[in-house]
């Protein structure tokens, strides 16, 4: 229901407009046999970061620095939407062999 | 100091005894074989955890057990679905049954101790189980194995054992 929202409000700015570049964009990360790919993805302020897990593990996305703690359930997507601007390493707290980093640029 | 002995021990203990093939004068174990190795592999963590989940009192430990309770029985799921994709039936071996049978011991020696000193028996033999575990895999059962779809379960296995090894080395620090 709110993500229904979230998406007609960002359907609303895309299309009020001009410039494609300002527009919030979604970045998909997937995690298969264990690995975040990409391991290193760019995004903005203000852009969505969707993790897609096809794993049948249970992962998490989870900041070293504390910025964000996603839990993705097996065969599930989570999203979050990026506040702040910086480079985050994350991890998964189940199998923490698996690292990735997220740069994120101011908007 | 005697439990890092005696975990220590018993990593070797298992070591060798998954390094041992199955089958006698030295033979490489089957596919058949290592399936029933790498489920029981699974099971007897299954059983280690849910033994932990009813002891202990330490949240750490308990997240991590019913961590280990979901990944092994996903694991050992995806890995019936393959033997029976492939129309494969595991096959006890010696392997198994020593497996069995010091994971039995370790249950009844665990079972006798509680509070701090079960979480750090529990955690310290998880380490060094799943160490015995991801070593057995790399030198024997992925390089035995001949399917390759089998092959490749054992490989995502070995990155997940793996990841078990360091969230334990993680919950153990924690654990005094």
């Amino acid at each position: 229901m709110r993500r229904t929202q979230v998406w007609i409000l960002l359907l609303a700015a895309g299309l009020s407009c001009r410039s494609p570049a300002a527009r919030a964009e979604t970045i998909e990360i997937t995690i298969q046999n264990l690995v975040f790919a990409p391991t290193d993805a760019r995004a903005k302020v203000g852009d969505t970061v969707t993790w897609i897990n096809k794993d049948v593990l249970a992962h998490t996305a989870t900041a070293r620095n504390g910025d964000f703690d996603v839990t993705i359930a097996p065969g599930k997507t989570a999203t979050r939407v990026i506040k702040k601007a910086g480079d985050v390493e994350y991890y998964c707290r189940f199998h923490p062999n698996m690292v990735a980093r997220l740069s994120a640029s101011p908007d | 100091m005697m439990f890092k002995m005696s975990a220590a021990l018993a990593a070797m203990c298992l070591a060798s005894t998954l390094a041992t093939p199955a089958s006698a004068q030295g033979a490489k174990p089957t596919d058949p074989q290592i399936a029933h190795i790498a489920y029981t592999a699974g099971l007897i963590d299954i059983a280690a955890a849910k033994q932990a989940i009813a002891k202990t009192k330490d949240k750490d430990v308990k997240a991590f057990a019913e961590d280990m309770v979901r990944d092994h029985e996903a694991v050992n799921k995806q890995a019936l679905d393959l033997v029976k994709k492939l129309k494969v039936t595991p096959e006890d071996n010696d392997t198994s049954k020593t497996l069995n049978k010091n994971a039995s011991d370790k249950l009844a020696e665990l079972a006798k101790l509680s509070g701090a000193a079960f979480d750090k028996g529990y955690i310290d033999n998880e380490v060094a189980y799943h160490k015995a575990v991801d070593s057995a895999l790399e030198t024997t059962l992925i390089p035995s194995a001949t399917n390759a779809e089998l092959k490749s379960l054992l490989q995502t296995g070995l990155k997940i054992f793996q990841g078990h090894e360091q969230h334990a080395e993680h919950v153990a620090m924690t654990v005094k």
